[in-house]
């Protein structure tokens, strides 16, 4: 049974604009935006997951992206150290609810901006790491000293796709989810030299967020918004579970932002 | 040339991360050289590469680290020149760095400074208020001076081969024997010449007295009255032959328009004694006493002469200087905006010369002695020409070809 971290999103909005997709002429519908995450809640629930829900903070719009909490590999929990100082303010109170959890905190170095599960996706035990936007491609390595493994460093191009869980997604068989134009040509060839089987998403689908996709075995929760996808997952054998996610795209996330794997691996 | 050295750590060979920086450093425009790389033996080993990174300006070669940095590049903090005291006047701190004639750069803290002038066999003198690094020599230095010692913190810049499709000395970097042709080295060196001339480039001349003896004199008066020359070096007896000639035809009594002719040194005796009546060359060719020759030119065109004498001079003419550690200082001044150089038949001012010059310098040494175009063309590896061949027939073909071409300024346009 994987187990989950999510956050309710009782504070969730358009409060400040960090990235392409944010707009706070726009904003976000707070009701619709309650049901979506409560049917994404359910989706996992039904699919046999153990799901913990972190208290959401008031003027921590974004803590409903419990993704970007950090990166869980075993009992370690190593925190983000985020970019915007918009969102810096997660960080306290996702590390106190871990460690009360019983989880070993791992700190990276204060300079070293890193932002978690949202940078940093293990396909098989290969640890994949977008850099640019939000983390630090220096943080990368620290990573790999705290947990012994490969890192891939791979550069992020398109500022709609910031973080790599919103252009790539590891499956279970070793291939994955990607959507290549979202990297620089050197970070292409390196996922194609360590990835055996990438499906192509296609721009139209990319920009339903259909890479940020929570995959629990053969299960694969993802945005709605993405058929060509849907039929190419289904076509290897992944059952899909689409989601209407409109409310948290405006904020630049969807199925993957709002989770966090507990641990995302179990040893490196 | 402006360096950086940077350093690359991680999983930079499967990322990709270091064809990346490298690539990234040629589209720029700069070079790189990696100076150390250790490649992870196991999977999940790190790997580690110290690459200097060279380009044009220090505006670029900021530009390209701050890009470089976004892809895990760190700029390595490499130590401050170490500095001592000179103990005394004219005695540098022992273990002093000994400069070459290349271009020389020392890390004062964290920053470089280029050593200027470039300057061989030298100390390097670091002044901290001013920021400025200079090459002395021992005359040059004070007790208390700080001198840089040891190798670190210091960063030599080899001079770079010209580039340049129409650059004599882009393929030329050797000695020309005796029995090689030498006419088309000497058109293309006449073309450079004039290139020089358009650019304000300074042209020297250090000249031996084989060329007043073997009557090549008038050649040279020919570059000289066509502006072709801005500073001439030459010893006393240069001079001294120069008037004998002027004077009385002969040179140490040879008349080199006659056959056979021989006489005593009685002429070249009476030259300095009319020099030194006159009160020097200048006042000679005022009052009319030197009405031709090298010197005669010389100061008609304005050109700089330069004069140092030896142990064996007669005279001294006036305007020689004889201390030897003053010339020198007379020298290196006079040479500091030299770009080109010819080396004219005088081994050792040709030596001395070549031993003062910065490595951009374009040096041409013809002697008839091959070990002499040898030992003076050493000193500039990459920016000389040596011809081994007798001075007369080198003048007369240069002086003739810049003739023609002046004559004809179109010509070269159309070819």
């Amino acid at each position: 049974m994987r187990e989950l971290l999510l956050c309710p999103p009782d504070y969730y909005g358009i409060e400040y604009e960090i990235n392409p997709w944010m707009s706070r002429a726009r904003g976000a519908e707070a009701a619709l935006a309650q049901k979506q995450w409560k049917e994404l809640h359910a989706t996992l629930l039904k699919l046999d997951c153990k799901i913990h829900l972190v208290a959401p903070q008031p003027n921590l719009p974004d803590m409903v992206f419990t993704a970007n909490a950090g990166l869980t590999v075993g009992r370690r929990f190593i925190p983000s150290n985020f970019r915007h100082k918009e969102r810096a303010g997660e960080a306290p109170h996702f590390a106190r609810w871990m460690k009360e959890h019983g989880y070993e905190i791992s700190w990276l170095p204060d300079d070293l901006y890193f932002e978690g599960e949202g940078d940093a996706l293990f396909n098989g035990d290969t640890l994949f790491c977008g850099y640019k936007f939000r983390s630090d491609i220096q943080s990368h390595r620290a990573v790999a000293e705290m947990l012994g493994c490969l890192v891939i460093s791979v550069e992020l191009v398109d500022p709609r796709f910031y973080h790599l869980d919103t252009c790539f997604c590891p499956l279970p068989d070793g291939g994955a989810v990607w959507f290549p134009a979202a990297f620089d040509e050197y970070g292409q060839r390196a996922i194609r030299e360590h990835v055996p089987e990438l499906i192509d998403v296609l721009p139209e689908e990319a920009m339903h967020f259909s890479c940020n996709a929570v995959v629990i075995e053969r299960d694969i929760v993802l945005p709605e918004g993405a058929p060509k996808l849907v039929a190419a997952l289904v076509d290897r054998g992944y059952r899909c579970h689409e989601l209407p996610m409109s409310e948290f795209i405006k904020a630049g996330g969807a199925c993957k932002c709002l989770t966090m794997f507990m641990p995302q691996r179990q040893e490196p | 040339m402006f360096s950086e050295t940077i350093e690359l750590r991680g999983h930079i060979i499967d990322s990709l991360i270091l064809p990346k920086v490298l690539d990234q450093i040629l589209t720029h425009g700069a070079n790189f050289k990696i100076a150390e790389i250790k490649i992870g033996k196991k999977r999940a080993d790190q790997s580690f590469a110290r690459i200097e990174v060279s380009a044009e300006t220090s505006e670029a070669l900021d530009e390209l680290v701050l890009r470089l940095r976004q892809h895990g590049a760190e700029v390595a903090k490499p130590a401050d020149a170490q500095l001592a005291k000179a103990p005394v006047d004219g005695v540098f701190p022992s273990d002093f760095y000994v400069t070459t004639n290349q271009q020389t750069f020392v890390r004062f803290e964290g920053k470089e400074i280029e050593v200027r002038p470039a300057m061989m066999d030298s100390a390097i003198a670091v002044d901290r208020k001013k920021r400025t690094a200079r090459a002395v020599k021992f005359f040059d230095v004070s007790k208390g001076d700080e001198i840089v010692v040891g190798h670190d913190g210091i960063r030599v810049v080899p001079v770079q081969r010209s580039t340049s499709g129409t650059d004599l000395f882009q393929f030329i970097n050797t000695i020309i024997d005796a029995d090689e042709p030498k006419s088309a080295i000497i058109r293309e060196l006449g073309h450079e010449l004039q290139r020089a001339r358009v650019t304000n480039a300074k042209i020297a001349i250090v000249a031996g007295p084989a060329i007043v003896r073997t009557g090549a004199g008038q050649h040279l008066v020919r570059l000289i009255e066509s502006r072709y020359v801005d500073r001439l070096f030459a010893g006393n007896a240069f001079a001294v032959y120069d008037v004998e000639r002027a004077l009385f035809g002969t040179s140490l009594g040879v008349n080199p328009d006659l056959a056979f002719a021989r006489g005593g040194h009685e002429n070249h005796l009476r030259a300095a004694n009319t020099i030194r009546e006159a009160g020097g060359i200048a006042a000679a060719v005022r009052k009319k006493i030197l009405n031709h020759g090298i010197m005669h030119a010389c100061v008609r065109h304005k050109v700089d002469i330069v004069l140092t004498g030896t142990i064996r001079d007669e005279g001294p003419i006036p305007g020689v200087t004889t201390d030897a550690l003053e010339a020198q200082k007379v020298m290196r001044e006079k040479l500091a905006y030299v770009t080109h150089v010819l080396l004219l038949a005088a081994l050792q001012h040709s030596l001395a010369v070549a031993s003062m010059l910065a490595p951009t310098v374009k040096t041409v040494c013809v002697d008839i002695d091959p070990s002499a175009v040898e030992r003076a063309v050493e000193h500039q590896p990459l920016q000389s020409i040596g011809l081994v061949t007798d001075v007369e027939p080198f003048l007369r073909e240069l002086a003739e070809c810049i003739a023609e071409s002046e004559a004809k300024p179109g010509d070269r346009k159309k070819q």
